[in-house]
């Protein structure tokens, strides 16, 4: 085996474009999925200013009602499937294998292929501005307004072919995550040893791999009702639109968990080590997180109150709704007992998790209020679900990641995020998140709906838009000075030394940022926060071995990539030419066969 | 296993390999996938108004009003202006195929058998015994949804069409992925190198996927075909 490692060792080169497209290196996945991510972020961003701008005064006309109805859509479309999951993916990808002590993910080309599937999904999503108009039927799509008969364009097409594409990818990506945690840690890493951020991404890998198949499934339906005359949504031929409203939000509903809890991971890493201090309540928190996940199953109808249930069923699901808001509880005050008695560090990292508590717990009230049903039918529609979803979204699965960026970016680079632009850039986040979404309790409780692309003066919700549209842009030039922090940051010599906030997990063991085997020798894990544990307990680090020793890593390869061209192929067959999709079969298949083949060892 | 020793893999903290890992935790995605199309069907086979029918049932002359000429044949006036609508599911047929179907499990069976102890012979007979059996099945389906389509039954016709042909049609894709991915790995076993020392885990692997597909069946089966309206 030794003797075929030498001939398949890796390119020495490890820059250049290629070397970017063919990587299976979990660290530099990672680091795509990031930048990709944030990059969609600030795609999703401008649509958001659009539409602020467009509601700032009564009788805006910055946009016609058309692209506004695009630009609602694909906003939330974009930071969903496109900005805030990838980046969450961005550390999964990173950091998971170095929490858990692995040199990779489980299957290293799968992981490719996730994110070469996910980057042309999101490319075929977008490009529908250029070809033809975008999604213009919300993120949810209702049925029957997605119907041919009411969406004739192509918008809904990118829509079904774009989310059934990122959904492949982020499946592909929750089965090897799922794997690696289960089956990739390092020895004395017990199940209850593991980071917390460790756990939520395995129980949002698990809740990945149950919510896909329905939304799957619905997709499937809507892409037939639209192109091979079956009408399974449409009640003009028989079907049942509450068919899609059941099936989107059996995945919708466990989507939002699956949005928060890399969030909630992320915060239960960075305020122990702020605080100096363990989690406190570790079991509870990773037990809270299991019981989010199992109830998260049993509350997508909160969404549907509104379409006549019955009483017996409302009550049901208001209960289970309610229900949820118990573990979510559970975790905030173990995150507040985790800061009491600690020795804080106010680091920006540390003001992000702790403004993440704060926005969180306001989205999760209100969360808690639309739980009810006869409140829910006043609020449905309202901008006050506007103000709750983004609360929950921006004040909480943001903040985390934001905590997250500043906490590993030295990981990750070498380098430190300026702390002073950091309060600067946090400030300014903080100010214009609650400048926007605050008053939008307002607009709801004043009666604003949802989705509508003008209103006229004398409502009484003149004043709070135009506070929300400045909202808007102070969270713009925060992004701003976010940006100048980082290209300020890489221009600068990586001193970072391997745990610069002294961290208890295990990737803080490594270099930083960590070689492309990760570990020179695999950890031993001796108690939950390794590092402190071994610390106190006058454990040395392992002496690094011989510089001259090979660690065999697998080598680069290109049929990620080419399939997931393949799947593309596949993807823009229906609304173009089944020609296309015929040859992206052969081009899987191709790459399938190479990929089987191809020397791994 | 017999052919663990020869590749020497990273131990896993279960011990289990992590590609059946994988395997399983699919297959367990694959079932909220047939789950949800299952449902869809259940759901509609409640409300049916218009034949073709899965089985027999009576009707008022409203619900032939707009039908295809083939679908109302199918019909005759039993007086009182009602009508008796004959069921389009040929058990019988099926039970054939599914009994195919079932007899692929069989000699999927041995072709593990046969990669597991190293009988090259007998893996490959028994590999291509499979794939015959699963092309006899998709035969079984094609020569149905033909009859079917004869009989007035399409992705238009009706409700109960729209969901059967979704929901089979997903299996039978299932069943023809099947049959390529056995094809490939006895395309492969032909190699000088045959299938490596790993055969009996590729194989295995196979036939977990292709058990899986099966036991779908079974079930679309008994709740399609066997529980009557």
């Amino acid at each position: 085996m030794a003797t075929a490692v030498e001939t398949l060792a890796p390119p020495a080169t490890q820059s250049g474009i290629w070397s970017w497209i063919t990587t299976i290196d979990h660290k530099r996945i990672g680091a795509l999925y990031a930048i990709t991510g944030f990059i969609f972020f600030l795609v999703g961003g401008v649509e958001a200013l659009l539409i602020r701008a467009q509601l700032a005064v009564p009788n805006g006309d910055v946009i016609d009602p058309e692209l506004f109805n695009q630009l609602f859509g694909v906003h939330a479309l974009t930071m969903i499937f496109l900005a805030v999951m990838p980046m969450g993916a961005g550390f999964f990808n990173y950091m998971i294998p170095l929490m858990i002590g692995a040199r990779d993910v489980a299957f290293p080309r799968l992981n490719a292929l996730s994110y070469w599937i996910f980057l042309g999904g999101a490319l075929l999503l977008t490009s529908s501005f250029i070809f033809g108009g975008a999604p213009d039927a919300g993120w949810f799509a209702y049925a029957p307004l997605t119907s041919e008969q009411f969406s004739p364009g192509r918008n809904m097409d990118f829509y079904v072919l774009g989310i059934l594409m990122l959904g492949v990818s982020s499946m592909a990506a929750a089965l090897n995550f799922a794997v690696t945690i289960i089956n990739m840690r390092a020895p004395g890493m017990s199940l209850l040893r593991m980071p917390v951020f460790v756990w939520m991404t395995l129980i949002i890998s698990a809740l990945l791999i149950l919510a896909l198949p329905p939304l799957t499934v619905a997709l499937l339906q809507l892409l037939f009702d639209r192109h091979y005359e079956t009408s399974f949504l449409s009640p003009g031929g028989g079907g049942d639109p509450l068919l899609w409203q059941h099936l989107f939000w059996v995945f919708g509903h466990p989507e939002v968990y699956i949005l928060i809890l890399p969030a909630m991971g992320i915060v239960s890493e960075t305020l122990p080590v702020f605080s100096r201090k363990p989690l406190f309540g570790y079991s509870a928190i990773v037990f809270s997180g299991m019981a989010i996940a199992f109830l998260g199953w049993a509350v997508w109808s909160h969404h549907m109150y509104t379409t006549g249930l019955g009483p017996v069923q409302k009550s049901i699901f208001a209960g289970t709704t309610m229900t949820i808001g118990v573990p979510t509880g559970i975790k905030i005050f173990n995150w507040l007992a985790t800061m009491y008695g600690g020795s804080i560090r106010f680091t920006t990292s540390m003001y992000f998790a702790v403004a993440f508590i704060a926005l969180f717990t306001i989205g999760g009230i209100s969360g808690v209020m639309h739980a009810s049903p006869p409140i829910d039918t006043q609020q449905q529609d309202t901008y006050w679900i506007v103000a709750h979803i983004h609360y929950v979204l921006v004040g909480g699965a943001l903040m985390g990641i934001f905590s997250g960026i500043y906490y590993w970016f030295p990981k990750m680079t070498g380098r430190f995020l300026g702390e002073g632009l950091g309060q600067v850039h946090f400030w300014l986040m903080f100010i214009g998140i609650n400048l926007t979404f605050f008053p939008m309790h307002f607009l709801g409780t004043a009666g604003m709906p949802r989705r509508i692309y003008t209103y006229d003066s004398g409502m009484g919700w003149d004043f709070w838009n135009m506070v929300a549209t400045i909202g808007a842009l102070v969270i713009g030039v925060s992004l701003l000075v976010f940006i100048a922090n980082f290209f300020r940051a890489m221009g600068q010599k990586p001193t970072a030394p391997n745990n610069p906030w002294d961290a208890a997990t295990l990737e803080w063991a490594t270099t930083s940022p960590p070689p492309e085997h990760d570990f020179d020798l695999i950890p031993i894990v001796r108690g939950r926060d390794p590092l402190w544990f071994d610390r106190d307990h006058g454990h040395a680090p392992a002496a690094a071995p011989d510089s001259a020793v090979h660690i065999h890593l697998p080598p680069p390869s290109y049929y990620p990539m080419m399939m997931a061209v393949g799947v593309l192929l596949l993807a823009v067959g229906p609304m173009t030419h089944l020609v296309l999709t015929a040859f992206g079969a052969v081009v899987i298949a191709y790459s399938v066969w190479g990929w089987a083949l191809e020397p791994t060892d | 296993m017999a052919q663990a020793s020869a590749v020497e893999h990273h131990p896993t903290s279960t011990g289990t390999d992590n590609r059946k890992l994988l395997w399983w935790i699919f297959l367990g995605s694959e079932c909220l996938f047939f789950g949800s199309l299952l449902a869809t069907y259940l759901i509609f086979k409640g409300s049916l108004a218009i034949p073709p029918f899965p089985t027999d049932r009576i009707v008022d002359a409203a619900a032939l009003v707009g039908v295809s000429d083939a679908a109302r044949e199918a019909c005759h006036s039993i007086g009182n202006n009602l009508f008796e609508c004959e069921g389009i599911l040929d058990v019988p047929v099926t039970s054939q195929s599914t009994f195919v179907l079932l007899m692929s499990s069989v000699t999927m069976v041995l072709a593990v058998y046969g990669a597991q102890n190293n009988r090259l012979k007998m893996m490959k007979l028994w590999l291509l015994a499979t794939m015959l059996l699963g092309l006899a099945f998709l035969g079984y389906q094609v020569f149905e949804f033909t009859t079917f389509g004869n009989e007035g039954l399409n992705l238009s016709s009706n409700q109960f069409g729209a969901s059967f042909f979704m929901l089979t049609g997903f299996h039978g894709t299932h069943v023809a992925v099947g049959v390529l991915y056995l094809g490939s790995l006895l395309f492969a076993s032909f190699r000088r190198s045959g299938l490596g020392p790993e055969a009996g885990f590729h194989i295995e692997s196979a036939g977990l996927y292709w058990h899986f597909v099966d036991v779908v069946w079974i079930v679309l089966f008994t709740v399609l075909y066997l529980i009557p309206a």
